[in-house]
């Protein structure tokens, strides 16, 4: 009796974890590219360049905006469907990054449309470092998930119980 | 009192040997300790003192000396402790000074002791000088020189003021001279100490600056001496015997390398030394102190130059040796007032600098000269607190004594360790020293006389590095009982904390008012800044209005290869050809233009540079720095013509100004300007040149915005005039009958966008209203009814991204927007204020704005345009701030849009912005003893010259907690939380950064009680440098920005956020928490001299109803706002003398301007204030208040120390704090 609803629902995660784990892979470069600025100093006070500079920023942060949702959408919807599964350790695992996420998407200044990543914020040191090391977090969480569902997938489908 | 002065001599100087020995002694011993050596080790600065090669000789000469001082110091040691001097003292004299006093007393003492060094050499002048001194007291400080026949010479050269000047921009011809100046002018100094108090009386700033200067030479010497002694020894601490040969050895033989070594260090502060002195009675005060010790205190003068420093540190350990200074303690009797409390140091320094000057030749006083020298620091920074642009050294002569004894208090707080031991001896001693003064100098010889100063500087680097050890305790750790002591508040203004460094790098320092840290004392690791619970952070004021600043012209600009570093006084040389870095520690090649000095004209000189001299300098870029020809200053007015702004009526005043400032706008040939009006469509005006008048051309569709004609809308300035003239005179009556009501603010902002964008420039924005048409609408979000909530305060933060988007987009076209609100209601500056914010503007408010109903706030509008059309301005800026390795920034504060991690972006630079910028550790700093931190500014001026301004600071490290409490710079400190509870509100609410202030004072106070202080925790202990933590953080609370419960309205609180985050501190601080004057009953007494005025200086008032009496009457300044409040039962003198009424009942109620009376009183009360409002970006008001006017609860909310409604009183609020010390 191998096909089971949770093996369903890992092996789907399976696949969404890799998804995640692009984008935590593609964050920690967004805010890399923004840390650094490659331009030579002197090139850097050229007023060309504050341009190329300003819009690129403005690109990236506009990029991280639009990965928001769908990051956050796509890791609800595991824990919806560890919920309906009946898995709860692995829900119980998720839980605590589920309300994290809650709390970063609804606790955004008053009165901005804007989610996080609002480019004269983003560029404080101090936030900039905050995000990349987020980002880390969060790789590290899903490629430890994805394994994990790798060996929860087989443990359900293979090794069924007697 | 030169007479008596001289009888004294003989007698003190019998004593002052043995403990001038003692000092030195003790001084030694205490560098021998730890501390010294590890400085030395990491510092740069002390590096350069080492390089020259010649420098070798001096070290043999300064061995001598050494020997000498240590027999001295065998059998007084023991003095230099606080209980011995002190007891000493106070049982031989009867000085019944208060503690804060005592700081000052110290500082006296040293200025002493370097003045009987100095003395030493030129007893035989003494005598004479004393005459001439009196004679002088007008026109004194020529007379003197001449005194010292010798110096004569030299003393031309300081003397005449018109010299320093025309040195100004150069900075260091003169230095080969200089060095013989020097020697000359020690000479003098001697002299000085007892001639000096006749001299004070008659307070000429001239014959100050002329001592100052001289003394300044002297003082230089003193810290070659030490530096050499370093070299010798290595550590720096060592230094301090060595010293004193040094100045014979630099005097004497003047030879190149001892010049060398100096002009390294000298240079740079004695122009700031010059500068000061000219500048402002404060930087008077300065020089006098380095002049002789005993002329400071005599002078009231030297009451202000004691805030400087003090370096009261040092001079307390030399405490020991002070018992020598109380010779100069007798100058004091003459003055009553500790005032005197200059730190021998402190007065070194400044003779230093003021030599180094002299020898720079850039007499450029003002602030600049405060920056460079440590100690002129305080001098500085009481400037820019009050006015004290004015360069008069004079007003130091005059001050009242009075004034400066509340100085030293808070002076001495940062510095000096050793002082609060040494004060009580000092003052002691200074009371006695009446008759004494002038027998120190005759007993030292020239040598002694130099080791004594050394020790001194020593003492006091090394204390400074040692910090507690050596001193008990130094004045900024005394204990103070917040809840028992009563007038918490100083009497005088209070100054910034000098550093604790050697006075060479003091003097060579940036000045506090362009550059301040909130700690004074780096703390080692992060872990012991977490420990302190104090934000560590810096307060910056790059593009201050400078009256002298070296600027260097040169094919190279001489960086960092691997950091970019521009080379500054605190990199060291590792031979001629080799500097290293003072921030990355890389070793980097002198290019070969670099060894060759414009000033002296000589070669292989590269320390002696005037980059290498000054710590603030700027430098005319190269066309490498310009990948585009500069920019032209383009200037472009979008104004609001709807009804509403029609109505108020500010078309016509601003129109006014423009007609009267067209031609005073910066910029060169190539100045373009344009106008455009909005209602709800947008209308420009066609200026070509050859048109016989200008043409309207409207756009009404807003929605999608274009130019009808792009190249004739931004016209050249002079090509166009008459049309601008003629548009200007027809404006303010060409919508008078207009019915449009709506406002399409964001269309016109895009349409400015669009214009400006192939130049860059300033777009000023006026507008009346809530915008309500096209893009960027916004709609009222401000509930009446939630003004005075004591819970949550919404909408604090933009209701829309629209006007950041376009502040983005500007700031990416070089083109900043600044933003004048005349509006009577709400108009959401919150969102508005965003234009402004990212493209690096400035934001002006005027509540309830007409220009007949409101006069006041059309004349504030009218002076704030005048200032806002003339002043500096530059283009394409970026900013970019380095600091040492293992120190990060994060979080910057100001206005601009940050663009890479460390760089920011400013579209334009002005000289009223100030910025902020926290910092953390990141990697131990134990290996460096030294940290600097470098601000460059690379702008395009209005001329279309690429300069690049860099500011350089130097701060201590210090390994421990104590240390990091001394070196607190609470001004900074509250500065630097005030912004980050601006975010704070902004990120989160209100609510949650009141509590974070309130908890940043429980903090650090429980964080010290539990650490540092040994006392028992039953009362509220504080160190007295955070002494005046509670009660900002108090002020803070009731500021508008962040006051709850209190009826405030949106607009003036989320105004008073953005005042916070982009005014510069002197001005913050007075908006946080104002000063109150006294002012019916001002007299000459402690006045200072400013430009040919008297200026009277009355003592500050603690901000309660308590001292408000009915017979009097008060001036507060509140930065933006003057009120005068006139008590029921004031003296109808002062009534009609002043206000020019008959009686209390006859005043009007809207009074905003003191009448021109012929009365004495009415002079003193207007100079007063004249000299208050100078230099200050915004020009305040006036308002007269009179008791029973319904105007008054304007005044009253600003008595913060009293009880309100929604309110903790100063005491409640302490006790509050106790409580949650105790949880």
């Amino acid at each position: 009796m191998a096909f089971t609803f949770a093996a369903f629902c890992y092996m789907l995660s399976l696949v969404l974890c890799a998804a995640l784990i692009f984008f935590a892979i593609w964050h920690i470069i967004a805010f890399d590219e923004l840390r650094t600025d490659f331009k030579s100093p002197i090139d850097q006070c050229n007023p060309v360049h504050a341009r190329e500079r300003l819009r690129n920023i403005e690109r990236i942060c506009f990029l991280l905006r639009k990965l928001v949702l769908p990051e956050y959408s796509i890791h609800s919807l595991f824990c919806i469907m560890f919920l309906c599964a009946q898995e709860w350790l692995t829900l119980g695992l998720n839980v605590p990054l589920l309300f994290y996420h809650f709390w970063r998407y609804f606790h955004c200044p008053a009165d901005s449309s804007e989610l996080a990543y609002d480019p004269p914020a983003v560029m404080n040191a101090d936030t900039l470092s905050y995000c990349q090391k987020e980002a880390w977090c969060k790789l590290a969480f899903y490629l430890l998930s994805f394994f994990y569902y790798l060996y929860c997938t087989c443990d359900v489908c293979v090794f069924e119980p007697v | 009192m030169s007479a008596p002065a001289e009888s004294p001599h003989p007698a003190a100087s019998a004593r002052i040997p043995p403990k001038l020995g003692g000092a030195a002694a003790s001084g030694a011993a205490a560098p021998a300790g730890p501390g010294p050596a590890p400085h030395q080790q990491n510092g740069p600065a002390q590096n350069q003192m080492h390089v020259p090669s010649g420098y070798g000789l001096h070290p043999q000469n300064y061995i001598a000396p050494s020997g000498h001082y240590p027999q001295g110091p065998g059998k007084m040691t023991s003095l230099p402790l606080d209980s011995q001097c002190g007891d000493y003292y106070s049982g031989l004299y009867i000085v019944p000074t208060q503690n804060v006093v005592t700081p000052n007393t110290a500082n006296q003492q040293p200025g002493a002791q370097q003045m009987y060094g100095r003395g030493p050499p030129a007893p035989h002048i003494v005598g004479s000088t004393p005459g001439p001194f009196q004679g002088a007291a007008s026109s004194a400080s020529h007379l003197h020189t001449s005194a010292s026949q010798p110096y004569s010479p030299f003393v031309n050269h300081y003397s005449s003021p018109a010299m320093y000047s025309a040195n100004s921009s150069v900075a260091s011809q003169g230095f080969p001279s200089t060095c013989g100046h020097y020697a000359m002018s020690t000479v003098s100094n001697a002299a000085y100490p007892s001639v000096s108090y006749p001299s004070l009386p008659a307070g000429d700033p001239y014959g100050q600056q002329m001592f100052t200067s001289q003394n300044a030479p002297t003082v230089r010497p003193v810290r070659d001496n030490s530096f050499s002694g370093h070299s010798t020894a290595i550590s720096h601490s060592s230094p301090l015997p060595p010293p004193p040969s040094h100045q014979y050895h630099q005097q004497q033989s003047l030879s190149g390398c001892s010049t060398l070594s100096w002009s390294a260090s000298g240079l740079p502060s004695t122009q700031d030394n010059l500068l000061r002195n000219h500048s402002g009675s404060l930087a008077t005060a300065n020089s006098n102190p380095t002049n002789t010790v005993a002329d400071s205190l005599s002078c009231p003068v030297m009451q202000n130059v004691q805030p400087l420093k003090s370096s009261p540190v040092v001079s307390s350990v030399l405490s020991g040796a002070s018992s020598t200074r109380t010779p100069p303690a007798a100058n004091r009797p003459v003055e009553p007032v500790a005032s005197v409390t200059q730190p021998s140091e402190l007065l070194q320094q400044k003779g230093v600098d003021s030599s180094s000057t002299t020898s720079s030749a850039s007499p450029v006083p003002n602030s600049y000269d405060a920056l460079e020298g440590g100690s002129y620091r305080d001098m500085l920074s009481s400037s820019a607190s009050s006015p004290a642009p004015d360069p008069a050294p004079e007003p130091d002569p005059a001050p009242a004594s009075a004034p400066t004894a509340p100085q030293p208090s808070k002076m001495a707080k940062p510095f000096g360790y050793g002082y609060p031991t040494l004060q009580p001896g000092y003052q002691n001693a200074t009371a006695p020293l009446n008759s004494g003064v002038p027998p120190s100098s005759p007993v030292y010889s020239g040598f002694q006389q130099y080791a004594q100063y050394p020790g001194m500087n020593q003492l006091s680097s090394s204390l400074g590095g040692l910090s507690l050890q050596s001193s008990p305790q130094p004045e900024s750790l005394r204990p103070v009982n917040l809840t028992q002591e009563r007038n918490i508040l100083p009497m005088t203004p209070v100054w910034a904390p000098v550093p604790n460094l050697n006075l060479d790098l003091k003097k060579l320092n940036c000045s506090p008012d362009s550059f301040r840290c909130t700690l004074t004392n780096i703390p080692q690791t992060q872990a012991l800044l977490n420990k302190a619970k104090l934000p560590l952070g810096l307060l910056l004021h790059p593009f201050r209005d400078l009256t002298q600043l070296p600027v260097i012209t040169s094919n190279t600009i001489v960086r960092c290869r691997s950091c970019r570093t521009y080379i500054n006084p605190f990199v060291s040389f590792i031979d001629q050809r080799r500097w290293k870095c003072n921030l990355c520690y890389r070793v980097n090649d002198v290019p070969e233009e670099f060894m060759y000095n414009p000033l002296t004209r000589s070669y292989g000189e590269p320390h002696k540079r005037p980059e290498v001299q000054n710590s603030t300098v700027e430098f005319i870029a190269s066309s490498d720095y310009m990948l585009r020809p500069p920019q032209p200053a383009v200037y472009l007015f979008v104004l609001d013509v709807s009804h509403n702004a029609v109505e108020a009526g500010y078309l016509t005043i601003l129109c006014q100004s423009l007609l009267e400032n067209l031609d005073k706008l910066p910029g060169d040939s190539r100045t373009r300007i344009g106008f455009m009006t909005f209602d709800s469509t947008i209308h420009f005006y066609n200026l070509q040149e050859g048109l016989s008048q200008p043409q309207m051309l409207i756009v009404s569709d807003i929605d999608d915005v274009f130019l009808p004609t792009p190249d004739s809308l931004l016209v050249n300035l002079y090509e166009s005039k008459e049309l601008i003239k003629d548009l200007l005179n027809a404006l303010p009556n060409m919508f008078t009958n207009t019915r449009e009501t709506h406002s399409a603010l964001g269309p016109a902002l895009q349409a400015a966008f669009k214009l400006m964008s192939p130049t860059g420039g300033r777009v000023s924005v006026f507008q009346t209203q809530l915008p309500s048409l096209g893009a960027g609408l916004l709609q009222s979000r401000e509930d009446p009814n939630q003004r005075s909530s004591t819970k949550v305060v919404q909408h604090l933060g933009p209701a829309t991204d629209f006007y950041k988007k376009l502040a983005l987009d500007c700031s990416g076209q070089q083109t900043a927007v600044d933003l004048f609100l005349l509006s009577s209601q709400y108009s959401d500056l919150a969102s508005l204020a965003c234009m402004s914010k990212y493209s690096a503007g400035c934001i002006y408010y005027y509540p309830s704005f007409h220009y007949t109903h409101n006069p006041s706030q059309a004349e504030k509008l009218q002076k704030d345009l005048k200032r806002y059309l003339t002043r500096k301005i530059g283009f394409e800026a970026v900013m970019r701030i380095r600091c040492t390795k293992g120190l990060s920034m994060h979080t910057f504060h100001g206005n601009f849009f940050v663009r890479s991690t460390d760089l920011l972006s400013l579209a334009n630079i002005n000289p009223d912005a100030g910025f902020a910028v926290q910092l953390s550790i990141e990697e131990n700093l134990t290996d460096t003893s030294l940290v600097c931190f470098q601000t460059a500014l690379l702008y395009t001026s209005s001329k279309g010259e690429r300069r690049i301004r860099v500011h350089t600071l130097c701060l201590p490290v210090v390994s421990s907690l104590a240390d990091v409490y001394a070196g607190v710079d609470v001004q900074a400190a509250i500065c630097l939380l005030a912004n980050m509870a601006v975010d704070r509100s902004i990120s989160s609410s209100l609510s949650d950064a009141r509590d974070a202030l309130v908890n940043a004072v429980v903090d650090s106070l429980s964080a010290y009680g539990s650490t540092v202080s040994n006392l028992q925790h039953s009362a509220l202990i504080a160190p007295s440098s955070l002494k005046l933590f509670p009660l900002y953080v108090l002020a803070l609370l009731k500021q508008k920005a962040f006051r709850t419960g209190t009826s405030t309205r949106l607009d003036d609180r989320v105004y008073a956020m953005c005042q916070i985050k982009c005014q510069p501190l002197v001005h913050l601080m007075k908006m946080i928490h104002p000063n109150l004057y006294r002012i019916d009953r001002l007299t000459d007494e402690g006045a200072i001299h400013v430009n040919d005025r008297v200026v009277p200086q009355p003592p500050l008032q603690k901000l309660s109803a308590e001292k408000l009496t009915r017979e009097g009457a008060f001036l507060m300044d509140c930065g933006s706002v003057f009120y005068i409040w006139i008590g029921k039962s004031c003296d109808n003198n002062f009534i009609e003398d002043v206000l020019g009424y008959p009686n209390f009942a006859s005043i009007p109620q809207k009074m905003t301007h003191l009448p021109e009376l012929d009365t004495l009183s009415s002079e003193r009360a207007r100079s007063f204030i004249t000299w208050l409002r100078d230099n200050r970006p915004l020009s305040p008001i006036l308002h007269v208040v009179k008791d029973e006017s319904p105007a008054k609860t304007e005044f009253f909310q600003h008595l913060i120390e009293d009880r309100t409604e929604a309110a903790f009183s100063y005491y409640e609020f302490l006790l509050h704090i106790q409580q949650q010390i105790c949880k």
